[in-house]
């Protein structure tokens, strides 16, 4: 607890103490990412990996085009991703644009998926350029809709200026408003940091500022979730237990689009983290597409023949 | 003195040439067992990439006009006859014949690209029909592409066989999964290296080669694939392939080594449109 005391909130405080953490070794990072993605998972554990794979996934829809229609089906698909397969579990949340929330909840309720959370991008999502006001609004919107899980964006303007005070504080604003009601994930957008250094600083700032999980991007930036990222959040999560005997969540997003890069995700956080993170309560898989990938290899797997797209919805 | 360089012969998927993803390679001797080459012995994960190129590839393959698709078939035998010196070597060294025959075999594998590449505008027009109906609509059939088909090719005449094989599944805008034969797969790799700078699109053709008993079963079982043509099969081992290619209702032919019209149609499927009158 002895480093976490240092911090009251101050800008120079937070600086301090950001200052303390050590660099990040790039190539290290890369390598042994690389290295954990050659593993090879098959047969039981693979089946394991898939299902648990399944139950991590935010099943995420964020178009400009989205429709309730569009949002009932994609519910309806949270709850039963396989309708010929009941032994298929549920995914971890739906998450949407804040306006649709309410469709989404409702329409779970009426299926019988009371058990499944439904997740909200606010504070101007995916840009986070609004007012501060603006941004609160949103997340009361959302919670008011019935929203339990709140993705929030950094002002990466801010924090790439080095104003830490005033990404600290608005995370701070938003939490306070999520109070008990929505677990707060905090978006970083791994793709605007440029370095792995900002990664760690951010996911620092992040869960001083009261995080429940941290978030890689927005999925609508390339790079997204690529493995160094997500390694170095793992660390950072680790690391923060240590300090202040919290656990804290990580979801990466964007890109994650076949059951291999799910299963090395999954790799990373057993062996970066540990066990403790494979658990949907503390890891989540931002992905829409890879859903219909997990499905089909685990027919693969209960069959033995290749099954093919047209056995999946379209989405 | 100068060093002989050996070819290595690889797979072709999605328009590229790797290895196995097994690592795995066998080799191929001729009747007397002198040894030819060591082709790459693809493995079930090759199948199954080659056949999502094969997927992948084929919406824009089957949207392309006939016309277009017309001459790239003419130009893979444009770029065939470049190479045809190393496609007589390599039948003599694979199937222990004459100079002469594998001349000949060389001249009709280019002669049905050429056949085929002329029914690829003609097929739909000839295959198609204009129905009277009892009623105020036009009533069209067309025949459309199949999609995805796995072939595994007649290896009597070893390059030929491949193209007889082929040419008629890409005439009719399918994409194709080739398995070559087991003993004599290296004209189908020369020709995959013909088709890969003949403006054939990535994808359209994959060929892989490797052991017959091994992956036959996966071609047959495999939900993505449409169509089955299982000409190299012995009738034994095609029996128990027709069963597990029921699953997704696959089109199962087995064909004698002769260029047909029918060919093409056999991977084509029939599409009836009812068109109302006046409106």
């Amino acid at each position: 607890m002895s480093a976490l005391n240092l911090i009251d909130g101050s800008e120079t405080s937070l600086r301090r103490f950001l200052q303390t953490l050590p660099g990040v070794d790039q190539i290290g990072a890369q390598e042994r990412a690389a290295m954990l993605g050659t593993r090879s998972i098959k047969t039981t554990s693979k089946k394991w990996a898939i299902d648990m794979a399944i139950s991590m996934i935010d099943l995420t829809t964020l178009e400009g085009a989205d429709t309730a229609g569009k949002i009932r089906s994609l519910c309806s698909k949270a709850l039963r991703p396989d309708p010929q397969d009941a032994s298929v579990p549920h995914v971890g949340a739906v998450c949407v644009y804040n306006d649709m929330v309410g469709i989404a909840r409702k329409h779970l309720d009426s299926i019988g998926g009371q058990s499944i959370p439904v997740a909200a991008v606010a504070t101007a999502f995916p840009s986070g350029r609004a007012s501060r006001k603006v941004k609160l609004q949103d997340t009361k919107d959302a919670i008011s809709l019935g929203a339990t899980e709140i993705d929030m964006v950094i002002d990466r303007g801010a924090f790439l200026s080095g104003q830490l005070g005033e990404v600290f504080d608005e995370i701070r604003a938003i939490k306070e408003i999520c109070s008990d009601k929505a677990h707060l994930k905090v978006i970083l957008e791994t793709g605007e940091l440029v370095t792995l250094d900002n990664v760690r600083k951010a996911s620092y700032l992040a869960m001083l500022a009261g995080a429940d999980f941290i978030k890689t991007s927005t999925g609508k930036v390339t790079p997204a979730a690529t493995a160094p990222v997500v390694l170095v959040m793992l660390e950072a999560v680790r690391d923060f237990f240590e300090l202040s005997q919290i656990r804290i969540g990580v979801k990466p997003a964007g890109g994650i689009r076949t059951t291999k890069d799910a299963i090395k995700q999954l790799v990373l956080v057993k062996e970066i983290a540990g066990a403790e993170w494979l658990n949907p309560e503390l890891f989540r898989i931002g992905a829409s597409a890879l859903l219909n990938d997990l499905l089909l290899q685990r027919m693969k797997l209960s069959t033995g023949r290749y099954s093919s797209a047209n056995y999946v919805t379209v989405d | 003195m100068s060093l002989d360089i050996k070819k290595t012969y690889k797979l072709f998927i999605a328009g590229a040439f790797p290895r196995s993803e097994s690592g795995r390679s066998y080799e191929i001797r001729d009747k007397k067992g002198n040894f030819i080459a060591n082709p790459a012995q693809a493995s079930r994960k090759d199948l199954r990439d080659a056949v999502l190129a094969a997927r992948n590839a084929h919406s824009s393959w089957s949207s392309a006009t006939a016309y277009n698709r017309g001459q790239i078939l003419y130009r893979i035998a444009e770029i065939m006859e470049g190479r045809s010196e190393q496609f007589v070597a390599e039948i003599m060294a694979m199937e222990s014949v004459s100079s002469k025959q594998a001349q000949v075999q060389v001249r009709q594998a280019i002669d049905t690209w050429v056949w085929y590449a002329g029914w690829s505008d003609k097929i739909s027009t000839i295959a198609g029909s204009t129905n009277p109906v009892a009623g105020s609509f036009f009533n069209f059939t067309v025949a459309e592409p199949l999609g995805v088909v796995g072939i595994v090719a007649e290896e009597k005449s070893s390059l030929l066989g491949v193209v007889l094989g082929l040419a008629p599944v890409l005439a009719a805008g399918n994409c194709a999964v080739l398995l070559a034969s087991q003993r004599r797969p290296l004209s189908a790799i020369t020709l995959a290296e013909c088709l890969a700078t003949s403006d054939v699109p990535a994808g359209v053709v994959n060929i892989l080669t490797g052991l017959s008993d091994e992956l036959t079963p996966h071609l047959a079982s495999h939900m993505e694939i449409d169509g089955l043509d299982l000409s190299g099969v012995d009738s034994k081992s095609a029996a128990a392939l027709r069963i597990s290619s029921v699953d997704n209702l696959k089109r199962v032919h087995s064909f004698s080594a002769e260029k047909s019209p029918e060919r093409i149609l056999s991977f084509m499927e029939y599409k009836t449109l009812w068109h109302p009158i006046g409106v």
